[in-house]
């Protein structure tokens, strides 16, 4: 699909509400939804992550803060919470979170399974369940494509007996985009998970039009660059056609450009800081850059 | 691990630095006075070895076998093991070092302490800045002093220590006694670099001496044994 404005506002499901609605007024509106395609479920575009800063132990202090972002994530419309067995103690830390918030309804949980052996899969996936707190994960995916076949099997085997909702596959910063393509034409999948932001943008070439074809929902991961984007903008100004792009930082300049992509499905952020995870949802609020505004994007951080 | 030559250091990262350095606040707060007690058995351990190299062999291995389980259970697996899982890994380490701590204390042609000469001294001037000015460097690296890591009750320092105490001694024992806390210093380092930490240098700095020193006892001639207890 070329990438136009039209294009844009089409698919979001925001899209005659834009139209309607005075543009203030938009930012405070609902997030910007996408449509997961094996289900036609609609889902809030900007999740959380949880690598490294849920990774915060039996620290109070610090759990306490996670679930204010937690409350935060859901009070402002987010649903998609991204943990792994790999983030240390970070699926206790949710489901903490989740306990204290009394299990928000909103909730979207979507977990992986890492371990080399296909046989400990099963038994990885209810620890992670028991960590959670939850009935059953919405979605369960095989982490960096560690054991793939084994866990898919069990996967999708979980998936028809109503144990699981969705079936997914992750990877990150480039690494074997030829087996998670190979995968996606042979598999049937619900959701995919790489990396995609102004600076790695592989994914533009092969899996996000093979996404879009296929049918699979697109979970973007590192959308910061784990920070390392936002330190580079760090006492930049931010350029005039910011606001053009509907954005009022760097964090929202990055995100637009996500999810003006219209294959992507949820970007999912990770922080600390209640500000934060305010900033990343309203990034999914107002207009998003069209085209050119996002050439523009990708050259004024590329060039930085 | 698949492509393993993309991967960075800090992707083996797991935690923030602000989460690593709170276990130390936390161990601190909850051992406290514990540490007086560290440090002093620590300054005694040089003294002894200083002034009565015969007597030193037993207590030392006996007390660093003690604070090496100590340091294992209480910091390791009962802190650093919640946020980083491959501590489960490394933890055993602590207990193997105690163990073969306590085999050289115990066997009777263990570890054996040289009569003094100038590659003692400077174990033991290691050995004391560990006990002394470990503790003293939140000030250099501005975090709270409640941080402080120290001998006895956080690991770095009490491998840095360690390290200074053997290198004052002699004999065959070393070279089973040396390769933890020297490959401890080096994953410390490296865990402190990938945390983008000024301070990597220090476990660093401490693993390259201890590698200078064991050069240095190799090449001089080893002077009339000192008697062992
Ligand atoms: N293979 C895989 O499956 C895979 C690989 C990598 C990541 N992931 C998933 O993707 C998630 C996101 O990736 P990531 O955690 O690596 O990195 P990221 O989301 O690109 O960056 C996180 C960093 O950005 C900062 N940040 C977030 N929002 C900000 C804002 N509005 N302004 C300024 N700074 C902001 C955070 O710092 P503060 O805390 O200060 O806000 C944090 O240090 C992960 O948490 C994980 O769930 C999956």
């Amino acid at each position: 699909m070329r990438i136009t404005r039209r294009n844009l506002i089409r698919t979001s499901a925001l899209g005659t509400a834009a139209a309607l609605l005075p543009v203030p007024v938009l930012a405070q509106a609902e997030p910007l939804m996408r449509t997961i395609p094996s289900s036609g479920e609609q889902i809030p575009a900007v999740g959380l992550g949880t690598w490294i800063t849920f990774n915060v132990g039996d620290d109070p202090v610090l759990q306490d803060e996670s679930t204010q972002v937690m409350s935060a994530f859901f009070a402002g419309g987010g649903r998609m919470i991204d943990s792994s067995p790999m983030y240390g103690s970070s699926q206790a830390v949710v489901g903490r979170g989740l306990e204290k918030l009394g299990r928000p309804q909103a909730l979207f949980s979507a977990e992986k399974v890492w371990t080399s052996s296909g046989a400990n899969g099963p038994a990885q996936i209810e620890q992670s369940r028991r960590f959670w707190g939850v009935k059953r994960f919405d979605l369960m995916q095989v982490h960096n494509l560690l054991a793939w076949e084994a866990h898919l099997d069990t996967l999708q085997a979980m998936k028809a007996a109503g144990r699981l909702r969705y079936v997914g596959i992750t990877t990150s910063e480039g690494r074997r985009h030829d087996l998670v393509e190979e995968i996606m034409r042979r598999h049937p999948l619900d959701f995919v998970q790489f990396t995609y932001n102004p600076v790695d943008r592989e994914a533009e070439q092969r899996l996000l039009p093979l996404a879009g074809e296929r049918g699979i929902a697109v979970i973007v991961n590192r959308p910061f660059r784990q920070g390392a984007l936002i330190r580079r903008l760090e006492g930049e100004p931010l350029p005039d056609w910011a606001g053009e792009a509907g954005a009022t930082s760097g964090a929202q300049l990055i995100l637009k450009f996500i999810l003006s992509h219209p294959t992507v499905t949820v970007a999912i952020p990770a922080t600390t800081q209640v500000g934060h995870v305010r900033e990343n949802l309203a990034a999914a609020g107002g207009a998003l850059p069209d085209k050119e505004l996002r050439e523009r994007i990708a050259a004024h951080i590329g060039g930085i | 691990m698949s492509e393993w030559w993309t991967y960075r250091l800090d992707d083996f990262l797991l935690y923030a630095p602000r989460t690593y350095w709170r276990l130390f606040e936390a161990q601190n707060a909850a051992l406290w006075p514990l540490h007086l007690a560290t440090v002093a058995a620590g300054l005694v351990l040089v003294l002894l070895i200083f002034w009565r190299p015969d007597r030193a062999r037993r207590w030392t291995g006996l007390a660093l076998a003690l604070l090496w389980t100590f340091v294992g259970w209480s910091f390791l697996m009962n802190r650093y093991a919640a946020i980083n899982w491959a501590v489960a890994y490394v933890a055993p380490a602590f207990f193997l070092q105690a163990g073969l701590l306590l085999l050289a204390a115990l066997l009777p042609r263990g570890l054996a302490f040289a009569r003094r000469d100038a590659i003692g001294g400077a174990s033991l001037l290691l050995a004391l800045a560990g006990l002394l000015l470990y503790p003293a460097l939140p000030l250099v690296f501005s975090r709270p002093w409640t941080s402080a890591e120290v001998f006895g009750i956080a690991p770095d320092p009490t491998a840095i220590v360690t390290l200074g105490l053997l290198m004052a001694g002699r004999g065959a024992w070393l070279a089973v006694l040396l390769p933890i806390p020297l490959l401890l210093c080096l994953v410390s380092g490296l865990t402190l670099w990938a945390m983008d930490d000024a301070q990597a240098w220090l476990p660093f700095g401490a693993a390259a001496i201890g590698l200078v020193l064991t050069l240095a006892r190799l090449l001089t001639p080893a002077p009339a044994p000192a008697r062992t207890s």
